[in-house]
């Protein structure tokens, strides 16, 4: 069950072989998290992150393999989450992402579809799966990992920052819809980070580390804000960018 | 189907329940046989996750009404959704009071069975399990009499036994018997915390009712100011003029969630400073109502609100004389992280009763009000759990919310005792909540 500062001791990790999952997962373990499973696309990935929990706390861990590009396998990859965790799941990490390499895809239609697949229709799938087996166990929470480039979609990451920009606002209607119902939907939206998936590119400001991410995660996970900013001082930052004038923006964003 | 969003006093970790009001024993025992998983709730004052099972079913044992006549020596027999305000105000017009009282009425006689609630009597009177003559309790292998020579460790397992054990159905108890609807009340303000401390341990066997709230916002020299206040029962002899009427019921209520901020360090040290300053240094003999003295808070509806969406959380763990160092250090540890904290309560505690799972013993305990918000707040009270370990004390389930299961184990040696009990009447652990499959107290 979870606590009352929103930490979870049973924890389903949707793409848990990312870093940003596996930080906020290692911290989840440090603090009250006892079983865990890691679900993703590589076995020795996830028995790497499957490890780290142990390492950090938890006293049970469990692995699903699924393929996102394969966003009819979703539901079952989640009821194999949730049946491995056994009882109760308090928390459903969604980490499933791709940024691909944008000025390949855009000009190629499979790419594109490949994108849309991974970072928006599986998770939506496996979103759908989560949110009814939570319902019915009474509460729980999910936390879905968005983007700041969810926000407004630059030029230089469209494919990726749409189908995120979509699930974003799918999940904060998902979350008007189950008030009341005990069940919360969060969204994360991390600035840049510095991970495996955005090695090699230049540093923007507001950059931050894995770590900082997973502290601001589990600051918001014990409140009742729908989108959590990592850093938080994003929130502010985006109030005005969202709103600069296209040749500004696109002079800012994209250079 | 009744499905109901229910939540503990700090409206934290909220859960769906299916709701189920039995209006009478038999009721409960139909409800048991055909539920999978269920646990009984009352006015919902724990804070934590004590009364709620999400995906399960709640009795609500309000349905379960009833207060008998008083006999001559004070022996009543209630429902156990019967309040504390609805049993006072049949029994203080008829001199009668009861022989211990949380600090606050809207709490359940069922409910306070489970927790074995403590008052500001605890030193001379112990908790609410010391009183109880006798419970049917509903549990999955049938209904029993439980008193404290019939089924002793059914009764001492149900007693504290956070509602793990069966439905209560009924207590019977003794009241005690009052002149007047006053109390005669001695208020004394202590610049720190050490003083406090010496004057409770000089003077409160002298008091039947003693409890001392200490400033947890203050650092150095004046770190854990305090205000002690203790009572007795006023006589008739005391009095000009006497009466013996029900305490009022509350008259303002919080309409609406606060802003989660409204609570912060700098609002909270300015109150604790006014209500510091408005407190007499030393005063004797004031008459304070029955409400007003043991029921401060009633006055104000729904006042958990004024915590905001978040709510809070309550920290209230006891230790032994020899180790009331840790209170100190436990303040220390507070003030010092700047989380921010309401007055906090202190009390001395008499001697443990053989509950199994019932919180209070011999020496200390502090209670606190915390918002949920601080990032620190988790780490800070994890390490006081660990102080409080080490120094052989242990925090109350009623209020917990956030405590983990191997702590719990240390805290409550006595759990495999209780566990062996609960086998015996509720073998498939039926009864469980949302506390115990947190604390892994049961096995599901």
């Amino acid at each position: 069950m979870e606590n009352a500062f929103g930490q979870p001791q049973n924890v389903v990790v949707l793409g848990g072989s990312s870093d940003i999952a596996r930080a906020i997962t290692k911290k989840l373990c440090a603090a009250r998290a006892h079983t865990v499973v890691v679900a993703g696309r590589d076995q020795a990935r996830l028995d790497e992150a499957a490890r780290d929990a142990l390492d950090y706390g938890a006293s049970r861990t469990e692995t699903v393999v699924f393929d996102a590009e394969d966003p009819s396998g979703a539901s079952a990859a989640v009821g194999e989450a949730f049946a491995k965790a056994g009882g109760h799941v308090d928390l459903v990490l969604v980490a499933v992402g791709r940024l691909g390499q944008q000025v390949l895809d855009q000009s190629d239609p499979a790419a594109a579809l490949r994108m849309m697949n991974v970072n928006f229709t599986w998770p939506v799938v496996a979103l759908t799966e989560a949110r009814n087996r939570l319902v019915a166990q009474g509460g729980g929470r999910i936390l879905v990992i968005s983007s700041v480039g969810a926000v407004r979609v630059r030029a230089s990451a469209y494919l990726y920052g749409s189908a995120k920009a979509g699930l974003d606002r799918l999940c904060l209607a998902m979350a008007d819809s189950l008030e009341g119902t005990g069940v919360r939907v969060q969204v994360l939206r991390p600035g840049a980070v510095r991970t495996r998936m955005t090695e090699g590119l230049p540093d923007v400001p507001f950059t931050t580390g894995v770590n900082e991410v997973a502290d601001t995660a589990l600051k918001g996970l014990s409140s009742a804000e729908a989108v959590i900013w990592s850093p938080p001082l994003l929130k502010y930052v985006y109030m005005v960018l969202r709103h600069l004038p296209g040749p500004v923006w696109r002079k800012v964003m994209d250079r | 189907m009744n499905r109901q969003r229910l939540s503990g006093w700090g409206r934290t970790a909220p859960a769906m329940s299916e709701v189920l009001s039995p209006a009478s024993e038999e009721a409960v025992v139909d409800d048991l046989a055909q539920a999978d998983a269920v646990i009984a709730r009352g006015l919902g004052r724990s804070y934590g996750d004590a009364a709620q099972l999400s995906g399960g079913v709640v009795l609500d044992n309000r349905s379960l009404g009833g207060i008998g006549a008083i006999a001559s020596d004070g022996v009543v027999t209630v429902g156990a959704g019967v309040s504390f305000d609805e049993l006072l105000n049949v029994a203080i017009p008829l001199g009668w009071f009861v022989p211990v009282t949380p600090g606050t009425r809207q709490v359940t006689l069922g409910g306070a069975v489970a927790a074995d609630v403590h008052g500001k009597n605890h030193h001379r009177d112990g908790s609410i399990g010391d009183h109880v003559l006798e419970m049917r309790l509903v549990t999955p292998s049938g209904v029993h009499t439980v008193t404290p020579t019939s089924e002793p460790d059914l009764f001492w397992a149900t007693i504290g036994g956070m509602g793990l054990t069966g439905v209560v159905t009924t207590v019977t108890l003794r009241l005690i018997k009052i002149d007047t609807d006053k109390v005669l009340v001695d208020t004394t303000r202590f610049a720190c915390l050490d003083d406090v401390m010496a004057a409770m341990v000089a003077g409160d066997d002298d008091y039947r009712y003693s409890v001392a709230w200490v400033d947890c916002m203050t650092r150095g020299a004046s770190m854990g100011r305090a205000i002690l206040t203790r009572g007795e029962h006023a006589t008739r002899r005391d009095l000009e003029a006497t009466s013996l009427d029900a305490p009022a019921p509350a008259k303002l209520r919080v309409p609406f969630n606060a802003p989660s901020g409204l609570l912060n360090p700098l609002s909270i040290r300015v109150f604790n400073e006014a209500w510091f300053r408005s407190a007499p240094a030393h005063r004797e003999g004031e008459e304070q109502s029955l409400g007003s003295f043991f029921h401060p808070l009633d006055g104000v509806g729904d006042w958990n609100r004024l915590y905001g969406r978040r709510g809070f959380v309550q920290y209230q763990f006891a230790v032994s004389d020899a180790e009331a160092e840790c209170v100190v250090r436990a303040i220390e540890r507070l003030s010092s992280s700047g989380v921010p904290s309401f007055l906090a309560v202190l009390k001395r505690f008499g001697p443990a009763n053989h509950g199994l799972l019932s919180f209070p013993f011999s020496g200390w305990t502090l209670a606190l009000d915390l918002p949920v918000g601080p990032a620190a707040l988790p780490e800070v009270l994890d390490d006081l759990d660990e102080m409080v370990i080490e120094a052989g004390g242990r925090v109350y389930l009623a209020k917990d919310s956030r405590l983990s299961p191997g702590s719990v184990r240390v805290m409550y040696p006595r759990l495999p005792e209780f566990l062996a009990v609960k086998d015996r009447v509720d073998p498939r652990h039926q009864l469980t909540s949302d506390l115990a499959r947190r604390l892994h107290l049961v096995g599901r």
